[in-house]
């Protein structure tokens, strides 16, 4: 049984990082209920394109919840209104017959915006770059056995890995704070005995590359676990707190 | 010890435990007030003993050096967190559930605290431990009531006005406090996915308790008041 609805776009176009931005909107006309919101863009893209216009830049790739990739702020969410998802993963049917969206890009100054609703969320590959990761050459795979690691650790550290950079926990913090994307970061390592080896010093590069970067200082509000897609907990920014301190009060 | 200032871990540390201190002086604090409801003349004994004595005074200042560094970071973190966020709003900001809404506004609650704090030292410390201090450095100030704690309680809580503003300010410092008491452990490191409730409830019953404790002593002194004397504004 197919729906369609009407809608009004209310969609922040900008020229380019140093220019002034402005709402525009458009209307657009028997959108199908079963249409993703991306789908949706897509369309109004394809109209603007037929009208000779500047299509709205807007981020994506692989449009089934795991790159990262695609981000807007919409009607006041990041992600949209719907819970637990990206926004590649939102549906029409999320929204009313003659209801008016608004569509941002991710406010926050660590993330400036490079046209229309697409921002440049590099900062968060230079914090991993910084320390994200594990050197020691670990050689060969080793048996799967030959290191045992609890199942509560396991857990844990697979659920803070399913974080996707996407920074909707920037978007949404009022203080335009990364904590829950670098505690996800260095708990999926953390809690992991191949991660140990190199935590305190990847706790406190990560922070100090998070910090250089102009991002701002947690006050535990947890809107950025609210609005993350992946869920990922603030139990980790205690996490990260405890390798922080823990790692500057031994030097 | 540098990265307390440099470092956004640090210097939530820093806010961490100076208001987790001033969470100890308040407990303190309502405990000596209790008193005040019980007996008056074992509070009165506490003024004596609190008064402008070199281990009192000293207390104070590391009391408002404490105050001092905590509101210093409050205003660091509040500009550097403005400056994070940049100075486009959202047009469209729905807040997200279970966003506790002292979280988001501890700077206005501070502040209210602040001026609520300025309240309170013009009714008891200006004219108990500063008279006492100004005595004792040779001026000509009436010290007789200075180090009579119960006096001052009468007098201020006999006016409504005050009642009120003593109420307001309480009120703030609970929220500010409901917020600050699960988020200083969460700052420090000492929280997890288990503790998590554990310190909310911790910290909203401890907090309750002690607010509860202050507006205790405001009450009960308006109503003996009212009783006896009727209500009277005379500042
Ligand atoms: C009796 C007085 C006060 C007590 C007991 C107190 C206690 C606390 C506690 C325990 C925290 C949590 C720290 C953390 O999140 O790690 C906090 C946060 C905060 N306080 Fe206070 N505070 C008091 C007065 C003030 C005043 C006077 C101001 C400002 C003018 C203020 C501003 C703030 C701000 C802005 C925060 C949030 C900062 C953050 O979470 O990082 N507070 N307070
Ligand atoms: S923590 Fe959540 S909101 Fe933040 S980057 Fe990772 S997936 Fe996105
Ligand atoms: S496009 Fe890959 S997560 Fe949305």
């Amino acid at each position: 049984m197919e729906k369609n609805i009407n809608i009004n776009l209310k969609v922040w176009r900008q020229k380019g990082p140093k220019a002034k931005g402005a709402f525009e909107t458009y209307k657009l006309d028997g959108i199908s209920v079963d249409s993703s919101f991306l789908e949706m863009l897509d369309i109004l893209n394809e109209n603007l394109i037929n009208e000779g216009k500047e299509p709205v830049v807007f981020d994506h790739d692989c449009r089934e919840g795991i790159c990262g990739m695609c981000s807007l702020y919409v009607n006041g969410h990041p992600h949209g209104p719907d819970e637990d998802i990206t926004t590649c993963q939102l549906h029409m049917r999320k929204f009313k017959d003659g209801e008016t969206i608004t569509v941002e890009p991710w406010r926050s100054a660590g993330f400036p915006v490079i046209r229309d609703l697409m921002v440049d969320r590099t900062a968060f590959d230079k914090i991993i770059q910084a320390g994200g990761y594990v050197s020691v050459n670990t050689g060969g795979i080793p048996d799967a056995n030959a290191i045992p690691i609890s199942k509560i650790d396991a857990d844990e550290a697979m659920d803070s890995a399913s974080c996707i950079g996407c920074g909707a926990c920037v978007a949404a913090c009022k203080n335009g704070s990364a904590m829950l994307f670098v505690s996800a970061k260095v708990s999926q390592l953390a809690l992991l005995p191949q991660g140990r080896i190199e935590a305190a010093r990847r706790a406190k590069a990560m922070v100090a590359k998070m910090d250089e970067l102009g991002f701002g200082n947690c006050t535990n509000t947890a809107a950025c676990e609210q609005e993350c897609p992946k869920n990922i907990s603030i139990s980790n920014i205690a996490r990260l707190n405890r390798e922080f301190l823990k790692a500057k009060l031994a030097d | 010890m540098y990265w307390l200032f440099k470092s956004s871990i640090g210097r939530k540390l820093v806010m961490s435990i100076s208001g987790l201190f001033l969470i100890l002086f308040l407990t303190f604090h309502v405990c000596m007030n209790l008193v005040a409801i019980f007996s008056p003349e074992a509070y009165n004994m506490i003024c004596e003993f609190l008064g402008a004595n070199w281990y009192a005074l000293a207390g104070t200042m590391v009391l408002a050096a404490g105050v001092f560094v905590h509101i210093v970071y409050a205003f660091i973190l509040y500009f550097q967190n403005r400056s994070a966020r940049g100075n486009d709003a959202y047009a469209v900001n729905a807040k997200p559930k279970n966003v506790e809404w002292a979280s988001q506004n501890m700077l206005a609650l501070g502040i209210a605290v602040v001026a609520f704090l300025a309240l309170h030292m013009y009714n008891f410390w200006a004219k108990m431990q500063l008279v006492e201090i100004l005595h004792k450095v040779g001026m000509d100030v009436d010290i007789a009531n200075a180090q009579n704690g119960v006096f001052h309680i009468q007098n201020t809580f006999s006016c409504p006005i005050v009642v009120i503003l003593y109420l307001v300010g309480l009120g703030a410092l609970w929220f500010h406090l409901t917020h600050g008491f699960w988020s200083a452990f969460q700052t420090m490191g000492i929280n997890g996915k288990v503790w998590f409730n554990r310190w909310k409830w911790i910290g909203n019953i401890y907090v309750t308790a002690v607010i509860l404790g202050y507006v205790a002593v405001v009450l009960v002194f308006f109503i003996k008041n009212i009783c006896s004397y009727g209500a009277a504004c005379g500042i």
